[in-house]
């Protein structure tokens, strides 16, 4: 369907943005950010939403782009995925970032589509928030009574649903340098090349392992009794049994919670093995 | 609201309202037909078009959102030549049936080739595993893709 | 007058010639429907029904007309004033009943995204806002959704006139079926699901209304296959007469036979053009397309057959149950699909007994009707799942099987059971190509060693038969405003090119290739010089458009005719120019040549003559450049094609995933006309029919809501999961035609479910496992598995 009327206003800066959103908001209707649109504009489409006005951020330079600071990697929150992909820094410091870049979707989606963006919609589905959970990301929010960072694991609460507040802009995420023994994995499982996850699970192992699942339940969830297993040196097999402890799988209409537990348990197992974090 | 963006090498200035989707803008404003319209959800690749040098979906795209931006359609990339050995590998392979999918299938496979992306078949596959097309079943696509990419490469495909 | 060989012009029969109509297409030079705008034009919007089935008790207009950029607003008593309604029966089709259907709903809706209103506006973003500003008082009916319960005995039906919701029910019993099953050797009988699909083309339906009341004509810029049908359909129910219709068909971004059907929603706009006096464009967005496109393949079949002894089969059974929409859909009717079916079971073999039910049953549901290989998807899968489970029963390997039952290619002519009359097939020679170029053997013995790896791997094979080229007792007899035949006009003009108009049509396919590849090759003139005119009634013969794979077969005919009558006429000129008896001058390179083979005389230059120096001419000569034939198929009600396919898959046992590894086909699609077009003909329809097999359903809840109406949901086939697809050909010409020619669009489409079905089957063998139903979702997979595993599968 061809959107729905609203107004739009550009911002050049993360407190212009946010200034302007709480302007905006009093509207009937409220109001969005836009960032690359690729979650926002389809969910237009579908006239699902129908805000009254955009505020577009793409404009903001400052916040796109991938840096060192103080021994932790700063991504802008309006780094594309297409940039994660390839940049240098996050290829040394956060690889299992540009892996799973490189299952968003499609190229011409990742050329627009942000990890902000993603990390914002929260698709139970989505790789970026998982990936930033598994990583310890701290991410970082601006809003109208100034800036707070919250830790990625427990930043989300549900289907589409985060701790970040309707009027406050997420401006960067904020990843600890893998150090030189820090391990990861990465598996995913879709019917289709760039469709959204049947089951997957992103896993970091720096101090202590984290193994984050996506496409599985109503968000990003760490599995405890896996990383339990995972630390003590248990076989890929033995993880993936006990895996999915006290979390609850999904249902759609194309798969029940059974088979995508199942098919779960084998994407966790052959992760782990082929990343050789287990036998 | 006013937008001003430079489309195929020329300037445009134009009136826009901001629900309006860059795709439309190009056909409808512009009438430069040659981009397609397939879902206006973002999922089957019709409405290709290149901005500031890459290819995204032009219906997940504000027209207001190119503002200043520099966007190149299968006209322009015709008219200059860029992509001419791949229209020629696809029309001698036909690599095209109704040609609904063509523009973006083209502009998409010029991305491959402009990144480097070799004759390798399943990364062809990859590459364009978001761009529908219902009448080739895509082999003839991905031959000519593979075609022009070795031959790109400088090596034998 | 037959050409030699060395004769042959650049694209001439046979030649793999690249489309010269494609080039524009590659540079966005495409002239869809939606790339063509009119002077003062409006677009239309309309308010679809949200519910499977409601009352309506009243749709308040007023804030939607009073709305931005609104032109008019009407409903479905409103539009019910200028349509007659369309009934789609055929009459030949005993029983068939249906209801009278309006454009757009009144009184009660029928199926969820049935049309209940139209909005005109300057724009589709108005005319879409406009719709949200309807308010439409519906009172929700109980839907019947489910076709066993939409036929039992006291179910509500659909439309209380008719009684009940039985569309169509047939029968068939030849033979002693009951006999052979109880005497059989071995018996395999199955329950099988297929899903409901939609057509997905890439370019939605889309149409722009044009009238001009200055002339008081309608004209109608179509994407579709059937102008000339159209043109009847508008005539009858807008109360025109014909020649106040011209339907123009260019571009089409796909159809498959999702384009060849009366849509209400497009009838409602060709009145919106008539009493607005302003052209009105209408392009379904894709959610609408999922919603209202016509559906296809809802079937579910009980199915048996046996062998006796020496492995040949003895008796088929089957009974088919099939749930369409509220209405059988005009004028092609919902019966056609389920019919083939029926028909089609066992083609490629010789069975002595067969008993078929066929019941076709009223939903609640959208509309069903024809959609790319119409039935046979259906009908091959069964028979071949069936053979499949019958050689696993017996020992026997299921090539060797099949070899030891399909139609000897010297029994021909053969008619089934089931009343098909063929000839001209080639069973034996195509399933021994098809095992040498697969490497039958070799697969084999890899498929053993895999296994012993604990790899599954499968094969599986696929034999069948194509209808093509209907003749006028398909459509025609039953009523329907359908050409069977179809025409061509070929002239030579003064700059000595040919022009080409044909009624035959292109979506992208090839036929204006084709057929000016069979001019060329008459006319020895290269297929360069040959300017073909389709898709116009204004200008096109009358004829059939394309459906059921008839253009090459059918306009092909036609045009080989009239280029031969042509040739002739341009032979006659030239003896009377020469001095020579024509019999002793022949068509070379664009010249009259004589027995020598010196060339005497350009073709421009005896056109010239003719058309601007007649006074050279003696008095008696009164030329023509230019000659007309028609053709339809008369010796039977169709000509049949034939091949044999086969897929290989790997299935990971713990995932349910499924990997195509690859497909073979070889085909008989009689004289080939371009071997590059028909190779990807068949190309698209194999990927269409994996799309059937893995990944395509209409999922629709109790209620008769559609659940997955988004390209995110309904999974089409995309690049990444396709194999590559090996091809092969075997010739053998029909002897209907000069031309030889059979149809060849659909093939692809028929048979890669069955082979799929039968490879993901051969794969799970070793486990025990069994799957009957499409689409082979991973949830199906791991559940057929888990079912053996329990013990609970047979």
């Amino acid at each position: 369907m061809k959107f729905a009327p609203f107004s739009y206003l550009r911002a050049t800066d993360a407190a212009e943005a946010v200034r302007l959103f709480a302007e905006a908001r009093e509207a009937a209707g409220g109001a969005r950010f836009i960032a690359g649109g690729q979650s926002l504009l389809p969910a237009l489409a579908f006239r699902l939403d129908q805000p009254a006005t955009l505020i577009d951020i793409g404009p903001i330079a400052s916040l796109r782009g991938v840096t060192l600071d103080g021994g932790r990697l700063r991504i802008g929150a309006l780094t594309t995925h297409a940039m994660i992909e390839r940049d240098p820094l996050i290829a040394r410091h956060a690889p299992i970032l540009a892996h799973a870049a490189t299952f968003v979707a499609h190229a011409a989606i990742r050329n627009r589509g942000t990890i902000g963006g993603s990390i914002c919609n929260a698709d139970p589905a989505a790789e970026m928030p998982a990936v930033a959970v598994a990583l310890g990301a701290r991410l970082h929010l601006l809003g109208p009574k100034g800036a707070r960072v919250v830790e990625a694991d427990g930043f989300f609460r549900g289907y589409y649903e985060t701790l970040r507040a309707e009027d406050e802009l997420l401006t960067h995420i904020e990843v600890p340098i893998a150090a030189p023994a820090a391990r990861w994995a990465f598996g995913e499982l879709a019917r289709r090349r760039g469709d959204y996850a049947l089951a997957g699970v992103a896993v970091c192992w720096a101090a202590a392992p984290r193994i984050v699942w996506f496409g599985v339940g109503d968000g990003p969830r760490r599995d405890g009794a896996a990383e339990a297993a995972l630390a003590t040196g248990a076989t890929a097999a033995e993880i993936a049994h006990v895996a999915l402890a006290g979390i609850e799988v999904a249902s759609d209409h194309a798969t029940d919670a059974a088979t995508r537990a199942q098919i779960a348990r084998v994407v966790l197992r052959r992760a782990l093995v082929q990343a050789g974090l287990a036998a | 609201m006013r937008v001003s963006l430079i489309v195929n090498g020329e300037a445009v200035t134009a009136d826009v309202e901001p629900r309006q989707h860059l795709a439309d803008f190009l056909r409808q404003t512009l009438g430069l037909t040659g981009t397609h319209v397939g879902c206006e959800h973002g999922v089957c690749g019709a409405c290709t078009v290149r901005l500031n040098g890459v290819i995204v979906r032009a219906c997940l795209t504000l027209a207001v959102q190119a503002e200043g931006a520099r966007v190149e359609t299968i006209e322009g990339v015709s008219a200059t030549g860029e992509i001419a050995a791949l229209q020629e590998a696809f029309h001698r392979r036909n690599a095209l049936q109704c040609g609904f999918c063509t523009p973006g299938m083209l502009l998409t496979a010029a991305e491959w080739i402009a990144l480097g992306g070799g004759p390798d078949r399943a990364a062809i596959r990859d590459w364009l595993s978001g761009n529908y097309c219902r009448c080739t079943g895509y082999q003839a696509i991905v031959d000519a893709v593979a075609e022009v990419a070795g031959t790109a490469r400088g090596g034998a495909p | 007058m037959t050409l030699g060989r060395f004769d042959r012009p650049a694209g001439g029969i046979g030649a793999a010639l690249a489309r010269p109509n494609a080039r524009r297409l590659l540079v966005g030079r495409g002239r869809f429907v939606d790339d063509r705008t009119l002077p003062r034009m409006v677009h239309a919007a309309f308010l679809r029904s949200p519910y499977a089935h409601a009352r309506i008790r009243g749709i308040d207009l007023a804030a939607a007309r009073a709305a931005a950029g609104v032109v008019a607003v009407w409903d479905g008593v409103e539009i019910a004033a200028e349509v007659a309604p369309f009934v789609g029966v055929l009459t030949h089709l005993a029983g068939m009943r249906s209801a009278p259907q309006p454009a757009l709903a009144h009184g009660t809706t029928h199926w969820q995204g049935e049309p209940l209103a139209i909005v005109l506006a300057r724009s589709r973003a108005e005319a879409e806002d406009a719709v949200a500003l309807i308010e439409a008082d519906l009172d929700p009916l109980d839907p019947v959704t489910d076709p066993e319960a939409a036929l039992a005995p006291g179910a509500a039906a659909i439309h209380p006139a008719l009684g009940s919701n039985l569309c169509l029910e047939r029968r068939i019993e030849v033979g002693d079926v009951d006999g052979a099953f109880a005497t059989a050797a071995a018996v395999a009988e199955r329950h099988f699901d297929f899903a409901r699909h939609t057509g997905v083309t890439l370019e939605p339906r889309s149409c722009l209304y044009d009238w001009d009341a200055g002339d008081g004509r309608l004209t109608l810029h179509y994407s579709g296959q059937v102008p000339h049908m159209m043109q009847a359909v508008l005539a009858r129910h807008l109360g025109l007469n014909e020649e106040q219709v011209r339907v123009i068909s260019e571009d089409v971004g796909g159809s498959f036979g999702i384009k060849i059907h009366t849509y209400g929603d497009e009838i409602a706009c060709a009145v919106a053009a008539r009493r607005l006096g302003r052209p009105v464009k209408f392009v379904a967005d894709r959610f609408e397309s999922f919603a209202s496109d016509i559906h296809a393949r809802d079937h579910t079949l009980r199915a048996r057959a046996a062998v006796d002894a020496d492995g040949r089969l003895t008796a088929v059974e089957i009974d088919d149950l099939t749930g369409i929409g509220p209405y059988s859909v005009y004028p092609r009717s919902s019966g056609i699909e389920g019919n083939q079916v029926v028909n089609l079971i066992g083609a490629p073999y010789d069975l002595p007994a067969y008993r078929a039910r066929l019941r076709i049953a009223f939903l609640n549901k959208a509309p069903m009707c024809q959609y790319r290989a119409v039935g046979h998807p259906v009908a091959m899968a069964v028979m071949e799942a069936l053979i499949d489970d019958l050689a696993a029963r017996t020992g026997r390997d299921p090539a060797v099987l099949r070899a030891l039952n399909i139609r000897r290619d010297d029994s021909y002519p053969a008619t089934s059971l089931q009343g098909l009359r063929f000839a001209d097939l080639s069973h034996e020679r195509c399933l021994a190509e098809l095992r040498r170029l697969m490497g039958y053997d070799r697969l084999r013995a890899e498929q053993a060693e895999a296994r012993a790896r604990g790899v599954l791997r499968g094969v599986g094979l696929a034999m069948m038969v194509e209808i093509t080229n209907p003749s006028p007792m398909f459509y025609g007899v039953g009523g329907a405003p359908i050409a069977a035949q179809d025409g061509a006009t070929v002239r030579l003009n003064p700059g000595g090119d040919i022009h080409l108009a044909a009624s035959v049509t292109e979506q992208g396919q090839g036929t204006d290739t084709v057929l000016a590849q069979i001019a060329a090759e008459v006319l020895s003139v290269p297929a360069g010089r040959i300017a073909v005119s389709t898709g116009d009634t204004m200008t096109a013969p009358h004829g059939g458009g394309t459906w059921a794979s008839r253009g090459a077969g059918i306009g092909g005919e036609a045009v080989l005719q009239a280029a031969r009558a042509l040739a002739g006429q341009i032979l006659d000129v030239a003896g009377t120019i020469l001095q020579t008896p024509p019999e002793r001058l022949a068509l070379r390179d664009g010249h009259v040549a004589d027995a020598t083979g010196a060339a005497r005389l350009s073709l421009q230059d005896l056109a010239r003559m003719v058309y601007y120096r007649g006074n050279e001419l003696p008095p008696g000569l009164a030329p023509e450049l230019v000659a007309t034939r028609h053709y339809r198929v008369t010796d039977q009600p169709f000509v049949y094609s034939n091949g044999a396919m086969a897929a290989h898959v790997e299935v990971d046992a713990e995932t349910g995933f499924i990997r195509l590894l690859d497909v073979w086909v070889v085909e008989d699609v009689g004289t080939i006309l371009n071997p590059l077009l028909v190779d990807e003909q068949i190309r698209g329809g194999v990927v269409q029919g994996i799309g059937a097999a893995l990944y395509e359903e209409c999922l629709y809840d109790e209620a008769g809501q559609l659940l997955n109406a988004s390209l995110a949901d309904y999974l089409v086939p995309m690049a990444a999961e396709m194999p590559d697809i090996h091809i092969a050909h075997v010739v053998t010409p029909t002897r209907s035609s000069a031309l030889g020619a059979k149809g060849a669009g659909e093939a692809g489409t028929a048979g890669a479910p069955a082979a799929v079905l039968n490879a993901v089957n051969d794969a799970l063998r070793p486990l025990g496992a069994h799957l009957a139903q499409m689409p082979m979702t991973p949830a199906r997979v791991l559940r057929a598995i888990a079912a053996a595993r329990d013990g609970a599968g047979a």
